[in-house]
């Protein structure tokens, strides 16, 4: 019998007054009664219109009937199927706009919390290290993955199953990409990260870290070391800064730069050496995921005040609903239809007001989105003497620079076959951020995913 | 892990070292830094490549011991290992068609302004190699440079080497003397650099500078390392760290890089004292 309420069964969350102190995980998860409480909600649609949306296409209803059953590792094992990061994509996948867009419970009230049962398959069989993966027979094929972010560690991880021998090249000293230098422990905690990293390395995949593609090796090294085929999941580079007055003031990062502070390298913890200064009143100039994390961020340093500046309105938004439900509840001030004209410094050259000028909506522009225009003499100043810019990335030139064959558009982005995801030279495969700019790690993990299939095809045919 | 191959103190602040490091060595040039940490609570910190062996797969580096992390890495002796070592990164120097150059280093700066002599005198280019120093005690690489260098002068602060002045001055003299130079690259402290680019510059020599601002990853990623040049926003990682000279916001370049110096002065006090022994050998 299905569960018919309205609304999603609600997940447990550490108070706002507790978790904006500390950087423990917000969204504590379903215990086993509230997953298949949960589960029942489901209709176990035949047209699977959720699993559509889904950029890896998780056989969604199929995992949901064994949560039903109470077959939990069952469960795992399905979600496992097609998503080799499912810890992690129950926690940062935009679900509203992905599988829970299309589900037929949201027409009459909320629709299944798909995200938060795939949290719980995963979370149950990495707790109860149901050991699902066999280590495939090798196939005597070499595949060089080059970025260790979630496109790549996705294509590792399906070529891996597949046979081949997958060697990952990671720039920073530690795998993982955004999920480990960009999301917060808080939303993302690093254990699961390193978790799903071990689980690659019992199925064989080798990871080298400190070393750049494109610097310390060049592809047709990789080449002449005896790799069939590569694959560069490089991610989105360069910080967009606002080209404002005060940008190179003490105490304005990007965002990139103050996640990686904390999160990677652990500012805020003691023992560690990576300074950052103590944030007072900050503001965070964007909309998004990363300006949500950025904001909680700096709360759980002890900021005074935070708030989030973005030129349109809550509607227009990027980021999850929940984030900036989360970032409202802990206290974090929107200042929306606000966009920054300078940054004010004092003598030191640090950085201590923001002036903003008022916008309101016109037009809608090529993105869809009402275009924001300035209300003119709407000039206002605020205190702030931590300015973090999350307004996006450029592409990354280091490996195109080094590496002049491989194509790009006019934004520097990596051209590939959209079918294939090659790029213009032959073997090389391209996905994730590196080729759309900045978006998701779902897109691109469904990105590495693809890619894996046209190298696997690429291969047996070679 | 990178083992340290050899470690020599070239004097009592600066450390040389050669580490084994086979992916930061097989494309390494002259200009390149690495970026290292030594050990998992260790903050990543860029250090320019003084020289390299693709062969033996090994990169040199010299560093002054300024702070915490300097001050650990001088701790580690040879057949220890640093945690992370990455390179190389930035852009090579461009040191094709130069026929005269002028290459002058500052303090520890010698330390990389000194390949380039080297790189430059090896196509055959008329170089006069100007090192400067506090005093003659910190002098150091002495032999290597005047070995690699048309004329070597070395200046001190304080003149305890029987040469009183700064390094521009004695670029100065060279130029008025009649020395024709098409190239001056000059690496080490900001003040200098910003002092000899405002010396060529009032005689129209093209100048070339390193940038060593406060970096993290090193590839481009975070924007911690932007300087100024021509009024617009530049990665020393991925841009430079070389730049025009004429061009470059020193003044700008000198507030950023002192960002954390409080707390890094902080960090430095707290480590000597729980040292104190290790660090007086």
């Amino acid at each position: 019998m299905a569960n018919m309420q309205a609304l999603k069964t609600k997940m447990p969350e550490q108070l706002p007054n507790i978790r904006r102190e500390n950087f423990t995980e917000v969204a504590l998860g379903y215990s086993a009664e509230d997953a298949v409480q949960e589960a029942n909600r489901c209709l176990g649609c035949k047209t699977r219109p959720c699993v559509a949306k889904c950029p890896v296409n998780v056989a969604i209803p199929e995992f949901i009937a064994e949560l039903k059953n109470g077959d939990f590792a069952a469960a795992a094992s399905i979600v496992k199927r097609d998503n080799s990061l499912a810890a992690v994509c129950g926690r940062v996948c935009p679900q509203e706009v992905q599988c829970e867009s299309a589900c037929v419970r949201g027409i009459k009230g909320e629709s299944v919390a798909i995200g938060r049962l795939e949290r719980f398959a995963a979370d149950f069989e990495s707790e109860a290290a149901i050991d699902n993966e066999e280590k495939p027979q090798n196939n005597g094929k070499k595949v060089a993955v080059v970025g260790g972010g979630p496109a790549g560690l996705t294509c590792a991880g399906e070529l891996a199953k597949k046979g081949y021998s997958v060697t990952v090249f990671e720039a920073l000293h530690t795998a993982g990409g955004v999920l480990m230098y960009g999301i917060p422990e808080f939303r993302l905690p690093k254990r699961i990260v390193e978790k799903e990293i071990e689980s690659l390395k019992l199925l064989g995949v080798e990871i080298i870290t400190n070393v750049i593609v494109g610097k310390s090796l060049k592809l047709q090294d990789l080449s002449d070391d005896g790799f069939n085929a590569v694959f560069l999941g490089t991610g989105a580079g360069l910080p967009n800064f606002m080209k404002i007055l005060g940008e190179n003031l003490i105490g304005v990062y990007s965002a990139n730069e103050f996640l990686t502070r904390v999160n990677l390298l652990k500012a805020y913890s003691a023992g560690y050496d990576t300074p950052l200064t103590q944030p007072e009143n900050v503001a965070v100039i964007g909309g998004g995921n990363v300006a949500m994390d950025a904001a909680r961020c700096a709360l759980r340093l002890g900021a005074k005040t935070v708030s989030i500046i973005y030129r349109r309105g809550e509607d227009e938004m990027p980021a999850r609903n929940e984030e900036i439900h989360h970032a409202k509840e802990e206290g974090i001030e929107f200042l929306l239809l606000t966009n920054p004209v300078q940054i004010l410094g004092d003598d030191n050259s640090k950085a201590v007001e923001l002036e903003c000028v008022k916008m309101e909506l016109g037009e809608p522009d090529s993105s869809g989105r009402r275009r924001p225009v300035e209300v003119e003499g709407s000039n206002f100043k605020i205190a702030a003497d931590t300015i973090i810019m999350a307004i996006g990335n450029a592409p990354n030139p280091t490996l195109t620079s080094a590496e002049k064959e491989l194509e790009t558009n006019r934004w520097n982005c990596l051209v590939v076959d959209e079918d294939t995801l090659q790029t213009s030279i032959k073997g090389v495969y391209a996905g994730g951020d590196a080729v759309t700019g900045a978006a998701t790690v779902i897109l691109a993990m469904g990105a590495g995913k693809k890619a894996a299939a046209a190298i696997d095809d690429y291969l047996k045919n070679a | 892990m990178y083992k340290i191959l050899t470690k020599t103190y070239l004097n009592s602040s600066t450390v040389e070292m050669v580490v084994n490091a086979p992916y930061a060595a097989k494309h390494a040039q002259p200009g390149q830094f690495v970026v290292l940490r030594v050990d998992e609570y260790g903050e990543r910190i860029p250090l320019t490549i003084a020289d390299y062996s693709a062969k033996s797969g090994t990169i040199t580096i010299i560093f002054q011991i300024v702070g915490k992390t300097t001050a650990q890495l001088a701790l580690l002796n040879q057949g220890d290992e640093i945690l992370d070592f990455a390179g190389p990164l930035g852009a090579a120097s461009e040191l094709c068609g130069f026929k005269n150059a002028a290459v002058i280093g500052g303090g520890a700066g010698c330390a990389i302004a000194y390949p380039q002599a080297k790189a430059l005198f090896k196509m055959g280019a008329d170089v006069d190699m100007i090192a400067g120093f506090r005093t003659s005690d910190l002098i150091i690489l002495e032999d290597k440079m005047r070995a690699n260098s048309t004329n070597l002068t070395v200046m001190t602060d304080d003149g305890s080497n029987g040469n009183k002045g700064f390094v521009t001055a004695a670029l100065e003299q060279s130029i008025n003397s009649g020395k024709q130079y098409d190239v001056v690259i000059a690496i080490g402290p900001l003040p200098m650099m910003k002092a000899v680019a405002q010396l060529t510059k009032t005689y129209g020599i093209k100048t070339i500078v390193s940038m060593n601002p406060l970096m993290i990853d090193g590839t481009g990623m975070c924007g911690c390392c932007r300087v100024l040049v021509d009024g617009k926003m530049k990665f020393a990682c991925v841009d430079g760290p070389d730049f025009d000279g004429h061009l470059v916001d020193f003044d700008d370049a000198m507030k950023r890089l002192a960002s954390f110096k409080a707390l890094e002065a902080d960090a430095y006090e707290s480590f000597k004292k729980t040292h104190e022994c290790n660090l007086l050998k």
